[in-house]
C-alpha cells in the first residue's frame, strides 16, 4: 500500500508558468498574461498591465476641454470616433448646448461605421487567432473601405479627432453619403460571406462552443458590458438604455445570446454588424440640413460640478466622469474603459481550458490594449 | 446515425469554406486589395483633407497670412508650434505691429489634431497631403514654416 | 553490394572503367546523392515561393514579385540572407541536440526522395519495400522536431515538441491503414510495381468507393503529418509563437522551414504516386515519349499540393484534443472497416479495370 503511493507520487504532474507577452501573436500589443499551466490545461491567468500606460487622464487634468478630444483617440483607437463622441457629449451636456441635429445623426451614423471597421477587423483577427489567417484580409478589405470614408470627411484614417465640443470640425464631404451608401450595398453581400467561410466551419464551430464560458450572474459581476455582456445574456447596450445623438430616432435590435460561450459572443458581434448596418440606412438619406458646429467659447470652461457621460463603443460601456471647479481643465477625469473591465473575466473564463481555448476566449473579449492601459 | 451525419455535415462546411477562398483565387488577378506603393507614387493621391502635416501657404508675393497672434500655439495640445515674434513699424500707419519673425513647427510632436488650424483666424496655416515624413535625422522634423524674407499679406488682421 | 540505380546506369559503367565496382558504386551513389540535394533545395526553395503566392492569391493580395522576374528569385534571396544571419540560441540549451535536431528533420526529408519515381528511369531507388521506406523515413522528422523543441530549453517550443510528439504518433497509423487499403489492390510494397499495376487505370479509379475514401483519409492525415493548417498545432503561431523553432534563427530555422515543404511535397508525390499512377499520364496519351513521365508526376504532385495550401488558407486550427477525437473517434475506425471493403472488393474482383 505504502509503495503504490510513492508510486503515483513520482507521477505526479507539475504546475509550471508561461509569460504569454508582453510580446505574444495572440495577446494583440503588449499585454502580459502570466499563466500557469498543467500540461495544455490552463489553471491560472494574471493579466499584467502597466506597458504602454500614458496616463491619459493625468494628461486631461492639463489639458482644455477642446484639447482632451484628441487624446481619447489615442484610448480605444479602434472606436476613436465614439471616444471623442464621449468627451464632447459630456462638454456640450455640462454646457447645456442645443446640438443641431444633423451633427447628432452625423455622428451617430460615423459611430455605427466605426463600429462596423471595428468588428471587421475583430473578424478577421478572430479568424487568425483560431488559424484561419485568410480572413484578416477579408476583414481589413470592407475595413479599408470605412477608412477610406473616414480619410475623405475627417481627414485621417484612426485618429480622427472628428469631434470637437459643439458640433464637428467639418461638414461631411460632399461624396460621404454615395460613399456610405456604396459600402452598406458592398457589406450587406460580404456577411453571409463572412458566415459561410468562418461561422459555419466545423473545426471553428468546434474550437468556440462551449468554450470559454461566462454565465450572466459572473457577466454582471464582472461588470463586462458590450458584446461580451450580451452574449452571456446581459442586456447592457448604452444604445438601447440611455441613447444619446440620434439614436433615439432610430429602430434597431439588440444582438443578445444567453449561451455565453465563446461562439455566443462571436455571433452577437455578426449580428450587431447587421443592426449597425441597419441604422445607418435609416439615417443616411435624410441627414437634416443645418449648421455642423454651434460656437462655444474659445476657452471652455465647465459649471462646478460632476458630470457624467456614457457611450457604447464597440467594445462596451465607456463613462467619462469630469470633475469640474469651474476652470478651463478638469479636476479629475475618469475614463470607465469597456477593455479593462472585460479583461477581468478572462481569467475566469480560461480557466480549466486548454492553451488554444485561451487564445480563442481572449479573441472574442476583442481587447484593445491601449483602451485598457490608458 | 449522428455519426455519420456529423462527418457529412462536417466536410460539407469545409467545402463551403474553400468554395469561398477557391472563389478569390481564381479572381485574384482582378481584385489585389494591396497597393504597390512606392511604385504608384505618382498615381498616389491623398484626400485633400488629409492631415500630413501643418504647412503655411504662400502667396507668389513671398506672403503669407500668418499675424503673429500665438492663437495656434495657445490650442496646441503638445507644444508643437513655437511662435517667435517680433514688433515691426506698420508702413501704412507706422504704428508698431506684432509680427512673426519664425513660425517653428515640430513635426515629431504633432499628433495631428488639427486644433491650431481650427482656431486660426487668419486661415495661415492648412494641411499638407505629404505623408512620406521620414527622415534619417530627426532635427530635419523641425521646420520653420514661413519662408525666409516673407511678410504678411497687406490688409490680414486679427 | 548492388544497388539497383537505374539512372545512373551509364555513369556506373564509366566509372566501372575507372575503377572497381565496389569503389564505383560508392562513388555513383555520392553522386546521385548530390545531384538529388541540388535539385530539391532549389526544388523547396520554389515550393516556398508556391506557397507565397498561392497564399497571396486567396487573400487578395499580389505576392513576392520583386526579386527576379515575376518574385522567382525571392526565396533565393531569402535563403542568403538566412544563411547570412547570425545563428542565436538560448543560453542553457543542450548545445548538441540543439545543433542536431535540424539536420534530423532536413535528412529525412531529403532521404524519402530518394525512392520517388519520377519516371520509370529517373528513380534512384527502387527497393521492394519502397512504401514501408517511405512511412517509416518520414516519421523520423518528429525526433527532429522533438529534439530541437526540447533541447532548445524554452517552455513555448516544449509544449510544440509535445504536440507533435502527440500527433505523429496518432496519424501515422492513419496515413499507413489508408495506404494499405491500396496496397491490397497493388499486392506489392514496390514503387515501380505500384505503378505498373495503374497501367490498367489509376488506382483511385480501380478502388472505387473504399479508394476514394482512402484517398481523403490519406490526404487529412497527410497534411497532419506534415504539421501544415488546420494541424499546424506545433507551430500554432497565435497560441505558441512558433512553437518548437521558436529559439532557432538564420540556416537552422531555414532546414526546419525547407524541411516541411520537402515533406509537403513528399506526402503529395506518395499520393500522386499510389492513387494516381505516378508518371502515367491520364489514358495513356503520351506512353510513347517517356521523359514527359516527370511533367505528369509533377502536374498531380503539384495539384496536390495545391489542395494542402487551399486547407490551410482556409481552415482554422483545431485544438489538441480534437486533434486527437478526429484521429482516433473519426479516421481511424472508418480506415479499419475501409480495408475491409477493400479486401472484400479485391476478393469480389469488383475492380474497375479500363
Ligand atoms: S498661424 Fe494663425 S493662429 Fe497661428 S499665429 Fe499665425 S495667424 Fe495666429
Ligand atoms: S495639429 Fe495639433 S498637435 Fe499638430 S501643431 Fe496643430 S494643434 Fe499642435
Amino acid at each position: 500500500m505504502q509503495e503504490t503511493t510513492t508510486i503515483n507520487n513520482n507521477f505526479k504532474s507539475e504546475e509550471y508558468f508561461i509569460n504569454m507577452g508582453p510580446q505574444h501573436p495572440a495577446t494583440h500589443g503588449v499585454l502580459r498574461l502570466l499563466l500557469t499551466i498543467d500540461g495544455e490545461i490552463i489553471k491560472k491567468v494574471e493579466p499584467d498591465l502597466g506597458y504602454i500606460h500614458r496616463s491619459i487622464e493625468k494628461m486631461c487634468e492639463r489639458d482644455s476641454y477642446q484639447q482632451i478630444v484628441h487624446l481619447t483617440d489615442r484610448m480605444d483607437y479602434l472606436s476613436s470616433h465614439i471616444n471623442n463622441e464621449a468627451v464632447c457629449l459630456t462638454v456640450e451636456n455640462a454646457l447645456q448646448l442645443e446640438i443641431p441635429e444633423r451633427v447628432q445623426v452625423i455622428r451617430t451614423i460615423i459611430g455605427e461605421l466605426t463600429r462596423i471597421a471595428s468588428h471587421c477587423l475583430w473578424w478577421g483577427v478572430m479568424g487568425m487567432d483560431v488559424g484561419a489567417l485568410t480572413t484578416y484580409f477579408y476583414g481589413f478589405r470592407d475595413r479599408e473601405m470605412i477608412n477610406d470614408i473616414f480619410e475623405e470627411t475627417c481627414g485621417a484614417r484612426l485618429t480622427m479627432n472628428y469631434n470637437v465640443p459643439g458640433g464637428l470640425m467639418w461638414d461631411i464631404h460632399e461624396n460621404f453619403v454615395k460613399r456610405v451608401k456604396d459600402f452598406v450595398a458592398h457589406f450587406k453581400t460580404k456577411i453571409p460571406e463572412y458566415d459561410r467561410l468562418l461561422t459555419g466551419n466545423v473545426i471553428f464551430q468546434k474550437r468556440t462552443k462551449g468554450v470559454g464560458i461566462l454565465t450572466k450572474e459572473d457577466a454582471i459581476s464582472f461588470g463586462v458590458s458590450g458584446p461580451v455582456g450580451r452574449g452571456s445574456g446581459f442586456s447592457c447596450d448604452v444604445r438601447k438604455y440611455h441613447p444619446y445623438s440620434a439614436l433615439d430616432k432610430v429602430t434597431f435590435n439588440e444582438a443578445l445570446r444567453t449561451e455565453g460561450d465563446t461562439f455566443a459572443r462571436y455571433s452577437v458581434r455578426i449580428q450587431e454588424m447587421w443592426e449597425s448596418l441597419s441604422i445607418i440606412e435609416q439615417l443616411i438619406d435624410n441627414i437634416p440640413e443645418g449648421e455642423f458646429r454651434v460656437k462655444t467659447n474659445a476657452v471652455i470652461k465647465l459649471p462646478k460640478g460632476e458630470f457624467y457621460q456614457k457611450v457604447e463603443t464597440a467594445r462596451g460601456e465607456l463613462g467619462v466622469y469630469v470633475i469640474s471647479t469651474g476652470t478651463k481643465n478638469p479636476y479629475r477625469l475618469k475614463f470607465r474603459s469597456p477593455g479593462f473591465s472585460n479583461l477581468s473575466a478572462l481569467s475566469h473564463m480560461a480557466t480549466g481550458g486548454k492553451i488554444g481555448d485561451l487564445v480563442a476566449t481572449m479573441a472574442t473579449l476583442d481587447l484593445v490594449i491601449p483602451d485598457i492601459d490608458r | 446515425m449522428g455519426y455519420f451525419s456529423n462527418i457529412f455535415n462536417g466536410i460539407k462546411t469545409l467545402l463551403t469554406g474553400m468554395s469561398i477562398t477557391g472563389k478569390y483565387f481564381l479572381n485574384s488577378r482582378k481584385g489585389a486589395i494591396t497597393q504597390q506603393y512606392p511604385d504608384n507614387r505618382e498615381t498616389l493621391k491623398m484626400f485633400d483633407r488629409f492631415r500630413g502635416e501643418v504647412i503655411m501657404p504662400h502667396d507668389e508675393n513671398n506672403e503669407h497670412a500668418c499675424t503673429g497672434c500665438q492663437k495656434c500655439e495657445i490650442a496646441c495640445p503638445n507644444g508643437t508650434i513655437e511662435i517667435i515674434w517680433d514688433r515691426g513699424i506698420d508702413e501704412e500707419t507706422g504704428k508698431k505691429k506684432k509680427k512673426i519673425d519664425q513660425f517653428v513647427y515640430h513635426l515629431s510632436m504633432c499628433t495631428m489634431c488639427g486644433l491650431c488650424i481650427d482656431v486660426c483666424p487668419t486661415d495661415a496655416i492648412e494641411w499638407g497631403q505629404n505623408f512620406e515624413n521620414s527622415v534619417y535625422d530627426r532635427t530635419a522634423l523641425t521646420r520653420v514654416l514661413n519662408e525666409p524674407e516673407s511678410k504678411v499679406r497687406a490688409g490680414i488682421e486679427d | 553490394m548492388r544497388i539497383p540505380l537505374s539512372i545512373t546506369d551509364n555513369i556506373q559503367e564509366w566509372l566501372v572503367s575507372m575503377m572497381s565496382e565496389s569503389a564505383a558504386s560508392y562513388v555513383a551513389m555520392i553522386i546521385v546523392a548530390l545531384i538529388y540535394l541540388g535539385i530539391f533545395a532549389i526544388a523547396g526553395l520554389f515550393l516556398v515561393l508556391i506557397e507565397r503566392r498561392v497564399a497571396a492569391w486567396f487573400q487578395l493580395r499580389i505576392g513576392p514579385n520583386r526579386v527576379g522576374f515575376q518574385g522567382l528569385l525571392q526565396t533565393m534571396a531569402d535563403a542568403l540572407k538566412l544563411v547570412s544571419k547570425e545563428l542565436t540560441g538560448t543560453d542553457r540549451a543542450d548545445k548538441f541536440l540543439y545543433n542536431l535536431a535540424p539536420y534530423f528533420v532536413i535528412i529525412s526529408a531529403l532521404m524519402a526522395l530518394g525512392v520517388m519515381p519520377f519516371t520509370k528511369e529517373f528513380q534512384a531507388f527502387d527497393i521492394n519495400i519502397g512504401i514501408f521506406f517511405l512511412i517509416a523515413i518520414s516519421s523520423i522528422g518528429v525526433i527532429g522536431i522533438l529534439l530541437g523543441g526540447w533541447a532548445s530549453n524554452n517552455k513555448f517550443a516544449l509544449i510544440g515538441a509535445m504536440r507533435s510528439g502527440v500527433q505523429t504518433i496518432s496519424y501515422e497509423l492513419s496515413v499507413g491503414l489508408s495506404l494499405l487499403t491500396m496496397i491490397l489492390l497493388t499486392g506489392s510494397l514496390q514503387l515501380s510495381e505500384i505503378v505498373e499495376v495503374q497501367k490498367g487505370g489509376w488506382l483511385i479509379v480501380q478502388g472505387h468507393i473504399p479508394a476514394i475514401i482512402a484517398f481523403m483519409i490519406y490526404m487529412i492525415a497527410g497534411t497532419a503529418e506534415t504539421n501544415r493548417a488546420p494541424f499546424d498545432m506545433v507551430e500554432a503561431e497565435s497560441e505558441l509563437g512558433a512553437g518548437f523553432h521558436t529559439e532557432y534563427s538564420g540556416m537552422k530555422f531555414a532546414y526546419f522551414f525547407l524541411a516541411e515543404f520537402i515533406n509537403m511535397f513528399l506526402i503529395a508525390a506518395i499520393a500522386a504516386t499510389v492513387f494516381f499512377g505516378a508518371w502515367l499520364s491520364p489514358f495513356g496519351i503520351t506512353e510513347s515519349i517517356p521523359w514527359l513521365g516527370v511533367f505528369w508526376f509533377l502536374a498531380k504532385t503539384l495539384v496536390l499540393v495545391f489542395l494542402m495550401m487551399w486547407f490551410r488558407w482556409t481552415f482554422p486550427r483545431l485544438r489538441v484534443d480534437q486533434l486527437l477525437t478526429l484521429e482516433w473517434k473519426y479516421l481511424l475506425p472508418i480506415n479499419l472497416v475501409n480495408i475491409v471493403i477493400m479486401a472484400f472488393i479485391v476478393w469480389q474482383k469488383l475492380i474497375i479495370q479500363i
